[in-house]
């Protein structure tokens, strides 16, 4: 930066947002005083903490001229900060996961009468949503902006609107975290916050999906790029879910319960078609275009097929949305409705697999790297889950299949192998590429800790889902087991103890996929605390890119 | 559609690209995998043939109706005929037979028993132990000893009614916690602890024991009886057996002088029918050691 542009003042939308963050805090503090609700007020603590750092950090910053808006640079910084939270929340939410794995696996040693936070039903929220929202989300946040403006050749939109963004969705993890322990919930599954913060997350993702749009508005290039089409169909579906599946009454604007619009079967349809369409655009959709950028960037290979990718991108935004009601087969949900959830399922298939064979094909010519880059590695089985949790999906959404599944550990294994073989493993492989990218260093600080992470990793997530494979059709079994005169041959209680090995086997599955994050975490910030290259500095930005390519 | 062989080379050379170009990512033209696209065909062909077949569609008029008319309603009025069948004249009996007429048909016996244990399972268990061993705080129901009583229609009684829970006819006495709300100082809760280990003839302090005779007389007998042997109208424990439901040593006893704990049982005649609890009233009481 030159001294010119020191002496500059601060763009006028960090004066607007230093205003508003004093406005709601003012907002917040007041809600909390006059509330009689020791739970709202706990919300209302969080918000004003946030609002009063956020509008402090505003005040220095704009004193100091900061906040500059360089068109010719990309805003990486934001980017920076997102692989940070990524990883932090990954491990969080890993480790919340193994402490409850081992309360079902020991359910005595794990037990703590006294702490009622740590008890099962809250925890488990907590590591849903950690590695959903928190992990993913942020990866998605994260690589998302860092995608669009390489693909779109522009600088991010808004000014200092993506940090409002990503700290804005940070405090929506903290409101909803926190919640979970306190016993906030409104008790719908992957939906559990209550309305305060789905009103916070609607504002935070709608500035969101402002900023991608604006980015995309502002584009050098004369085509959308295929990663930023499924970015958006995540933006704005997940919107549409979010604001859908949360239309409810509070008790009173100062309490922090509230009561869905719907009710009975149209509310747990509801729920599930958001339950299910948060898997499809959110963990499919939007980590499949962080695998249409970083695969063939990596690999240095082009895409395999641009029709390929227009056919499966349409078909699966279409289908996906019908698929919901396989969650409630067997139950008072209308059969004709389960029907089309069924079929919807099935005809999902192939849309689902075009971004596979995409992914795949797109490494011919360049299987070599196979075994020299462990990070293409990670990226391939990645995209090896991702295929076989799309089979998976289908085939358990079939009502006879489903008969035997729904309700057993079977989910449990087909929810990891998504989680931790697909979602999981293209982030670490992004982030690999990511970190030496945005910190301008020649590589990643050890190849040898990524082999291992690897490894560790993938044979964590086959040990845990081959006992939940098992465990799951075993309980499926001895719950459909009758008597010769029809009575259950098995209390539940007695199904519960049949799987105590494979609840062991988990915990150590599991165990192991958090040791092979740990050890990524290690070698990102090892990575960081490197010197920095000089020749990879100055080939940052829009003005850069053009002239590279003149 | 390209013609081109979907397997072919991916070489941008020989198939060619979009001509887009994206931070350095090209996009090749290959066609559709052939085989990727039949079976999305297949799918399409195998959704419309289920549609066709099952209720699927909503039309202003209700839902297509498919034509094998499958319907889950029906298939769950057929079963629950078949289970019927199935159990056949004892399912039938059950409902009009008294609990001792139960008792002295072995076949019928035999039946209630089954559906005892099946609902034992999942209803009692949770509580009692899977076989109804008890543990703390949790009546053992394979022993002789009885709170509050130990006849089939005590235990009938007890199922429907529950224990100090929300049914007005609930078994619903309760010991006072004579610590906690301070009805007698902690040192004649001390020496009644040793008056009721002496009691289950075991080893105490007599001097304690001394004391205590007529502080027990005076405020533990009205439930527990002159000599400490209980009344089941009550639900008072008898303190001279071995039995004990918050547990045998001084500080479980002193810990219930103390607080004067009484646990819950929910009633179950709201959730369980007439005949369930009288099969489970046959099974707790043929899995008692005495009667």
């Amino acid at each position: 930066m030159t001294a010119e542009t020191q002496q500059q003042a601060s763009p006028a939308n960090a004066v607007v947002l230093q205003i508003l963050m004093g406005v709601l805090a003012l907002g917040a503090l007041l809600a909390t005083a006059f509330s009689p609700d020791p739970l709202f007020r706990l919300q209302g603590w969080i918000f004003l903490g946030a609002f009063v750092i956020a509008g402090a950090v505003l005040t220095i910053g704009i004193a100091n001229g900061q906040f500059q808006n360089d068109q010719t640079k990309y805003e990486d910084g934001v980017v920076r900060a997102g692989v940070i939270a990524t990883l932090f929340w990954a491990a969080v939410g890993m480790l919340v996961g193994v402490v409850i794995a081992s309360q079902l696996a020991w359910p005595r040693i794990f037990y703590f009468p006294d702490f009622g936070w740590l008890n099962f039903g809250r925890l488990r929220p907590l590591h849903t949503s950690g590695v959903v929202f928190a992990f993913g989300g942020n990866a998605l946040l994260c690589t998302s902006f860092y995608v669009v403006q390489r693909t779109c050749r522009a600088r991010l939109a808004g000014g200092l609107a993506p940090w409002f963004v990503f700290w804005g969705y940070q405090l929506f993890i903290a409101l909803a975290a926190i919640g979970y322990l306190a016993g906030i919930t409104e008790g719908r599954e992957y939906a559990e916050p209550e309305w305060i913060a789905d009103i916070w997350l609607t504002v935070v993702w709608v500035a969101y999906l402002l900023v991608f749009l604006g980015t995309i508005w502002k584009r050098k290039e004369p085509h959308i790029y295929v990663a930023n089409w499924f970015y958006l169909a995540m933006i704005v579906t997940v919107a549409m879910l979010h604001i859908v599946n949360n239309i409810s009454l509070p008790i009173s604007f100062l309490n922090h319960k509230s009561y869905s619009a719907f009710a009975g079967v149209q509310d747990a349809l509801t729920q599930w078609w958001y339950g299910h369409n948060a898997v499809g655009f959110f963990l499919t959709a939007g980590f499949l275009a962080i695998m249409y950028y970083f695969v063939p960037k990596r690999a240095e290979r082009p895409v395999y097929s641009y029709r390929l990718s227009i056919v499966h991108f349409w078909s699966l935004i279409f289908i996906y949305i019908w698929a919901g009601p396989h969650h409630l087969h067997y139950t008072a949900l209308p059969q004709w409705t389960q029907t089309l959830g069924m079929t919807f399922s099935v005809m999902l298939w192939m849309p689902s697999w075009g971004g596979m064979i995409n992914g795949l094909m797109t490494l011919s010519g360049a299987w070599d790297k196979l075994r020299t880059d462990p990070v293409i590695r990670m990226m391939t089985v990645a995209i090896a889950f991702y295929g076989m949790s799309t089979f998976e999906g289908p085939l358990m959404s079939i009502r006879t299949v489903n008969a035997l599944s729904h309700y057993t550990d079977w989910t449990i294994g087909h929810v990891h192998s998504g989680a931790l073989g697909w979602v999981g493993f293209i982030s670490f492989g992004a982030i690999y590429c990511l970190v030496p990218w945005l910190w301008k260093k020649e590589r990643m600080y050890s190849n040898t800790l990524i082999e291992w992470h690897f490894w560790i990793a993938t044979i964590g997530i086959l040990l845990y889902i081959a006992a939940m494979w098992v465990s799951g059709i075993m309980e499926g079994l001895m719950w459909r087991e009758y008597t010769p005169q029809g009575f259950l041959a098995y209390s539940f209680v007695e199904t519960v103890a049949a799987k105590h090995i494979e609840n062991v086997i988990r915990v150590i599955g599991g165990l192991m996929y958090l040791s092979g994050t740990l050890i990524m975490v290690v070698n990102v910030w090892k990575t960081i605390a490197m010197p920095s290259s000089v020749r990879q500095v100055e080939s940052s930005g829009p003005a850069a890119a053009l002239s590279a390519q003149a | 559609m390209s013609e081109r062989d979907s397997k072919g080379p991916t070489d941008p050379k020989d198939v060619g690209t979009t001509g887009h170009e994206w931070d350095g990512i090209r996009e090749l033209d290959n066609p559709l995998p052939r085989w990727w696209l039949y079976v999305f065909y297949a799918c399409i062909v195998f959704a419309i043939g289920y549609w066709i077949a099952m209720p699927s569609w909503p039309t202003p008029f209700g839902y297509t109706k498919g034509l094998l008319h499958k319907s889950d309603r029906a298939d769950v009025v057929a079963d629950l005929a078949e289970l019927h069948k199935i159990r056949g004249t004892e399912g039938l009996l059950l409902k009009s037979a008294s609990l001792q007429q139960i008792e002295a048909d072995p076949k019928l016996q035999a039946y209630a028993l089954a559906v005892g244990q099946s609902v034992f399972g999942d209803n009692c268990a949770t509580c009692h132990g899977s076989g109804g061993i008890g543990g703390k705080g949790y009546a053992n129901l394979r022993d002789d000893v009885w709170l509050w009583g130990g006849t089939l229609e005590d235990i009938q009684h007890t199922i429907q009614v529950g224990i100090r829970s929300d049914n007005p006819l609930a078994r619903s006495s309760i010991m006072p916690s004579f610590g906690k709300d301070q009805i007698l100082p902690a040192a004649q809760i001390d020496d009644l602890t040793e008056y009721v280990v002496a009691l289950s003839g075991r080893k105490a302090d007599q001097a304690a024991v001394q004391r205590a005779a007529p502080i027990f007389q005076a405020n533990c007998i009205v439930c527990h009886g002159p000599a400490g042997m209980g009344d089941q109208i009550k639900g008072a424990p008898n303190l001279t057996d071995k039995e004990w439901l918050y547990g045998p040593n001084r500080e479980d006893i002193r810990g219930q002088i103390w607080n004067g704990r009484g646990g819950v049982m929910p009633t179950w005649e709201k959730r369980l029918d007439p005949e369930t609890i009288k099969a489970l009233a046959v099974y707790v009481h043929a899995n008692a050691a005495g009667k």
